[in-house]
């Protein structure tokens, strides 16, 4: 019979016990966790730090191209990425619905560790609930990393005449949950972009190329995240529409759905602000990373009131919202 | 990997450029289709045009053209009758007299978004014990769907669901803006969807009667710019014609088996449409065979709502191309796409909601 998440697995007794060594211990070895403290002691030999948390809860908890196993450390590593910083170190909650089979555990379990592995990054401590049926798996993961010294990223440095990359085509994470969720198929199948994008970032810093700002298009996509950006330094952010990498499964979905692929959540790719100078050489790093053959240049940080334009396939200039509301699809 | 627009822009600026060197009579094209509208605003185009020729949005985007009546009764229904409520998605956050199905949903009503009529059908198949009703919008595109959806009910015996039919039929509402002396227009651009079903012949009659000129184009962008082409060529030379710009999906007499379903399944009527009033039969009903299965007939009889459009409200002119959506006091003030007023913001394809979120600087 296939095993199950029973009450007893987050009841602090045997059963949980069984779970963390048979589980979590097969996949996320280390010394940190295997101390089996209700705590993790880290060295981290760095005058500041940068922390995040963040909480999955996305349905279904798999999906064409990854699953929540991967999002939940992807998520967290690239929030800390985005400071400039190295993640070192995450800490990791389950929420597990009654009744799970243990088997989709092990499933989401070997995801973490595999992207866990793939950024250098260790799962120190962790905890686990048992909910009712209905709901979940939900994860939530914090994490902890180490910022160089002489490295200020973030939202507020951007300046006029700066570019703007981003490392890769846009839209795709948004509608393979969607086309799961619902059950849809488009021309092409889409794969989620889930990925860690440390590796990217500390090329660009090791190679000289200080990124001013650095943000991973999730929840809101490409447009909301350039809207906080313009928000944030005082600036229009001048995009071209053209210029920006799409799939085609991507864009014939939201023909179909008439949504904007600019309004769409990614998880393994970023914008990327650097000064004009700075520009090709940071195209051709990110370029020469995994997850970053497709980047492209598309667009610049130009004078004006905080908004950003694109401008369109004839030449007239647009303005770029923030979607708003849930997305919902349209009728035809 | 592709880019968003995926025209080739040599092939674009050809396109372009004769369309900007036209030095025929004035033309006012009324775009159709809520779709066209999209694609139109996106690419920026309406900046683009020479002196004389202008593009006017028309009565094509389904939620947008659907009566407050509609949303009442939707809204009466998953509050009153217990049942669940099964939507295309944009058609939640329209406003009714007093609230949404959107808010209906956040206090605790059944109200699901649903990507297609068998989406329905399945969440009625998984909820045998109650009721679901399927709110049904949209012109020639949507029905013939709906209409196999609710032959596959039948077929199976399904008892718990039914349709609340707000089905357009479109040639009236174009000939009824034709008719309309705040009106003007010169030329369609005829939709490219709707078309699929009908076919291309089906705009003679009122090319012919009205001295409209009328091409059916496709979305993308070079197909758009190619039939406007045609429209302009057309109006230089006095002339009036029926023509197909989107041959790839669009025949001569339409979809046969699609309009078979609907002939099967619905019955014209007289209907409501936001902006434009009653207009004969240009709206389905549920046929007498399907009786069964209709929403209205099994549970609002004796139910009436003769709702009005929100005060301050300008959808009704900007659904018939009186005035651009810029052009009414709420369009970006009052009425924006997170908290709209009139339908023609709430949905993606509508009018103002096109014209806002592509807003030129």
């Amino acid at each position: 019979m296939q095993k199950r998440i029973t009450t007893a697995h987050g009841g602090g007794g045997e059963e949980m016990r069984e779970l963390i060594s048979g589980l979590f211990f097969k996949y996320f070895s280390n010394p940190y966790l295997e101390k089996l403290n209700d705590f993790a002691k880290v060295d981290i030999s760095s005058r500041r730090i940068a922390l995040s948390t963040d909480s999955f809860v996305v349905e279904p908890w798999s999906f064409p191209g990854g699953n929540i196993g991967d999002l939940a450390v992807c998520g967290t590593v690239n929030d800390i990425s985005m400071s400039g910083a190295t993640p070192l170190y995450l800490t990791c909650g389950f929420i597990l619905p009654e009744g799970m089979p243990l088997e989709d555990l092990e499933e989401i379990v070997s995801a973490m560790a595999r992207r866990a592995s793939e950024a250098g990054v260790l799962i120190v401590t962790g905890d686990t609930k048992v909910v009712g049926r209905g709901a979940g798996p939900f994860i939530n993961t914090a994490g902890v990393g180490a910022v160089p010294d002489g490295i200020d990223i973030g939202g507020e440095m951007a300046k006029v005449g700066d570019e703007v990359i981003v490392t890769g085509a846009v839209g795709s994470h948004g509608i393979a949950v969607l086309s799961k969720r619902e059950g849809l198929s488009f021309s092409t199948e889409v794969l989620s972009d889930c990925a860690p994008l440390n590796k990217m970032v500390a090329a660009l810093i090791e190679n000289g190329i200080i990124p001013k700002v650095l943000r991973d298009p999730t929840r809101g996509g490409v447009a909301g995240a350039l809207n906080e950006i313009s928000v944030q330094s005082g600036v229009e952010i001048e995009i071209e529409d053209e210029a920006i990498p799409i799939e085609q499964g991507v864009r014939s979905a939201c023909d179909m759905l008439g949504y904007d692929p600019l309004h769409i959540a990614n998880e393994g790719c970023m914008l990327v602000v650097v000064s004009q100078k700075d520009a090709q050489r940071a195209l051709e790093l990110i370029q020469s990373c995994k997850y970053g053959e497709g980047a492209a240049r598309i667009g610049r940080i130009a004078e004006g009131a905080p908004r950003v334009t694109a401008k369109t396939l004839l030449g007239t200039k647009r303005l770029v919202d923030p979607p708003s509301g849930e997305l919902l699809p349209r009728i035809c | 990997m592709s880019h968003p627009d995926r025209s080739d822009p040599g092939l674009l600026n050809k396109l372009l450029d004769k369309i900007r060197r036209y030095d025929g009579p004035p033309l006012t094209i009324m775009e159709v289709c809520g779709t066209h509208t999209v694609s139109i605003a996106r690419m920026g185009l309406s900046a683009l045009l020479p002196k004389g020729v202008s593009l006017l949005s028309g009565p094509g985007c389904p939620v947008c053209v659907t009566p407050v009546d509609i949303f009442d009764e939707a809204i009466y229904l998953a509050r009153e009758k217990d049942v669940i409520i099964a939507t295309y998605g944009d058609a939640m956050r329209v406003p009714g007299s007093e609230t949404s199905l959107l808010e209906v949903k956040a206090g605790g009503g059944e109200v699901y978004p649903v990507y297609s009529t068998t989406d329905a059908l399945d969440l009625s198949q998984k909820n045998k014990n109650r009721e679901v009703v399927f709110i049904g919008l949209g012109f020639e595109t949507t029905s013939p769907t709906v209409a196999h959806a609710l032959i596959t009910a039948k077929n199976l015996g399904v008892n718990n669901f039914s349709v609340l039919s707000a089905h357009k039929v479109l040639l009236p509402a174009m000939e009824a803006l034709l008719l309309d002396p705040e009106v003007k227009i010169d030329a369609f651009l005829c939709p490219g969807h709707a078309s699929m079903v009908l076919g291309w012949r089906c705009y003679e009659e009122l090319a012919e009667k009205y001295g409209t000129p009328s091409v059916v184009a496709g979305f993308e962008p070079h197909e758009i710019l190619l039939a406007i082409n045609m429209l302009l060529a057309q109006a230089k030379e006095g002339a009036v014609r029926v023509e197909n710009a989107y041959p790839k999906a669009v025949s001569e007499e339409g979809n046969t088996s699609a309009l078979n379903l609907l002939e099967r399944v619905f019955k014209k009527v007289d209907s409501k449409w936001r902006g434009l009033g009653m207009l004969p039969g240009s709206g389905y009903e549920l046929s007498d065979e399907f009786a069964d299965y209709d929403a209205r007939r099994r549970f609002l009889s004796g139910v009436k709502f003769d709702s009005s459009e929100p005060a301050g409200c300008s959808c009704a002119d900007v659904l018939r191309g009186v005035i651009a959506p810029a052009q009414c006091p709420l369009f970006a003030k009052r009425c924006t796409p997170k908290d709209p007023v009139g339908a023609c913001m709430v949905s993606s394809e509508g009018a103002c909601g096109a014209h806002y979120r592509y807003r030129e600087v």
